[in-house]
């Protein structure tokens, strides 16, 4: 009996907070991101028009894309610059592959202070490192639906 | 001789004087509305070291050095040091006042810490156990990040709620005598646990407890707010006082007109995009030294309730899905 008060004490509580908390407008942030995320493809398109003018095939140019976007993101975050870009543009600015850079980057430049191996080494991922399992391990189980799907002889 | 009152409460028959209060902070806190009363400000985030961890620690080296010489006094007349800071095993702390060599004792209490480092020092003082003792806390924005959220270069977003962790260092020399204002109470806080989640809004998490032991102080000394020139908490914020003021009006009191809040006075929210305001061990402890203790000295302020504020959380308890339980320790000052 306590406790059924108590939680019901406590969602009254959260009820209440989340009352008085002001938080971020969600259609200009959603601006925001259409804004930077828009402009970093635009500049990826870019890339990938050029290399593809100069006789790149697609996938090489593609390729050379990702390459000078990431080698980007990183200078920027080393310059705690693209800190400031996310900041501005949220999820513009983490979902394409330069705030992938930056999660690995950031972490890299943090950690060094505690040496290669337990620094570095250890910690380069903790937030890069979520995605890439399960980015893997989701690959895995569709891999493996396609492929009981085409055993099958539906697909 | 018992000094114990009411519930939570000691009332010293004497009270524990503070000789002196030294701060020194970091560039974005001298920029703010309280930069012309600290004692040193650091253009270098770093403090000349080579991690945000050694350069707390250097920060609370300084401090603690700045304020023995105010008193007048040498480190040897020290008895006791009471320090404590945010970083995990405390060792901004350890690695700051090992080289002063004076005796000590490591405290945590999230940003609660320079309310918990003023109480102990206070009844070491009173009780006879030492004739000075030195009170002191810091914090710095990057270890803090660092232990607590991402590293400094990672990019995101923070709510609207969350606060701006304070670098600064703040402490205090108590004795039997001096100095122009006294430690005259202690109201000791509980662990209030409303059961919320949110890490990033301290504020709503450690509101319960600040009124918890303002009324609890209130209660054991049988005044009302009125006889507090000033009520100051932590490290509440803008979200957090919001939540205070109705709280304690649940309780039938209204301290609209003597509550201020060390976080909300430190930055100047809108100007310096610290969201809802500061926070950290070295918020209220900076705010205290520099700030309220002259005003104290002065006169200006006869007496204050101070009510440093703590968040009780690590990394691990957030990850476990634990909620986020407050503290907060009131410390009596008056003006003598």
């Amino acid at each position: 009996m306590v406790d059924i008060a108590k939680e019901k004490k406590q969602k009254e509580y959260e009820k209440y907070v989340k009352k008085v908390t002001p938080t971020h407008s969600l259609p200009l942030n959603m601006a925001k991101a259409f804004l930077i995320g828009g402009i970093i493809c635009t500049l990826g398109q870019g890339i990938l028009n050029f290399a593809q003018s100069r006789g790149l095939d697609q996938e090489t140019a593609g390729a050379w894309c990702s390459l000078i976007l990431v080698l980007l993101s990183v200078l920027l975050t080393g310059l705690n610059v693209y800190g400031k870009i996310v900041k501005f543009g949220g999820a513009g600015a983490l979902v394409p592959i330069t705030g992938f850079a930056n999660s690995v980057a950031a972490p890299a430049i943090e950690y060094q202070k505690e040496g290669q191996v337990f620094g570095i080494g250890c910690k380069i991922f903790t937030i890069a490192g979520p995605v890439i399992l399960y980015g893997i391990f989701t690959s895995w189980i569709l891999g493996l639906a396609y492929w009981i799907l085409k055993t099958a002889g539906i697909a | 001789m018992d000094q114990t009152k009411g519930k939570q409460s000691i009332e010293f028959q004497e009270g524990v004087h503070i000789l002196s209060g030294a701060s020194i902070v970091g560039k974005k806190e001298g920029e703010g509305p309280l930069g012309s009363c600290f004692d040193l400000i650091g253009e270098d985030p770093m403090f000349g070291c080579q991690t945000w961890e050694d350069a707390e620690s250097t920060l609370q080296k300084e401090t603690a050095q700045l304020a023995i010489g105010k008193a007048k006094l040498e480190k040897w007349q020290i008895r006791t040091i009471f320090a404590g800071d945010l970083l995990a095993q405390s060792i901004a702390s350890s690695f700051g006042i090992m080289d002063l060599e004076i005796p000590v004792y490591g405290l945590y209490g999230a940003c609660s810490t320079m309310g918990e480092a003023l109480s102990l020092g206070a009844m070491a003082v009173s009780g006879g156990f030492g004739e000075y003792v030195l009170s002191i806390t810091s914090s710095h924005f990057g270890s803090a990040e660092k232990e607590f959220r991402f590293p400094l270069e990672y990019g995101n977003q923070r709510p609207l709620s969350a606060t701006w962790t304070v670098t600064g260092s703040g402490a205090c020399v108590l004795g039997k005598k001096g100095g122009k204002a006294r430690i005259t109470g202690l109201t000791t806080g509980k662990i209030i646990d409303y059961g919320l989640k949110d890490s990033l809004n301290m504020g709503a998490c450690m509101a319960p407890a600040a009124c918890d032991t303002i009324y609890q102080n209130l209660m054991d000394f049988n005044r009302s707010p009125g006889d507090y020139d000033r009520i100051i908490t932590g490290d509440l914020g803008e979200v957090g006082q919001r939540i205070l003021f109705d709280l304690m009006a649940e309780k039938g009191f209204d301290i609209k007109k003597q509550h201020m809040d060390c976080g909300i006075e430190i930055f100047d929210n809108a100007a310096q995009d610290t969201h809802a305001g500061g926070s950290g061990c070295g918020c209220s402890a900076a705010t205290f030294a520099s700030y309220i203790l002259p005003k104290l000295e002065k006169g200006e302020w006869k007496r204050i309730l101070f009510v440093p504020t703590g968040a009780l959380l690590s990394k691990v308890s957030f990850n476990e899905g634990q909620s986020v339980p407050g503290i907060a320790q009131a410390v009596v000052v008056e003006h003598c």
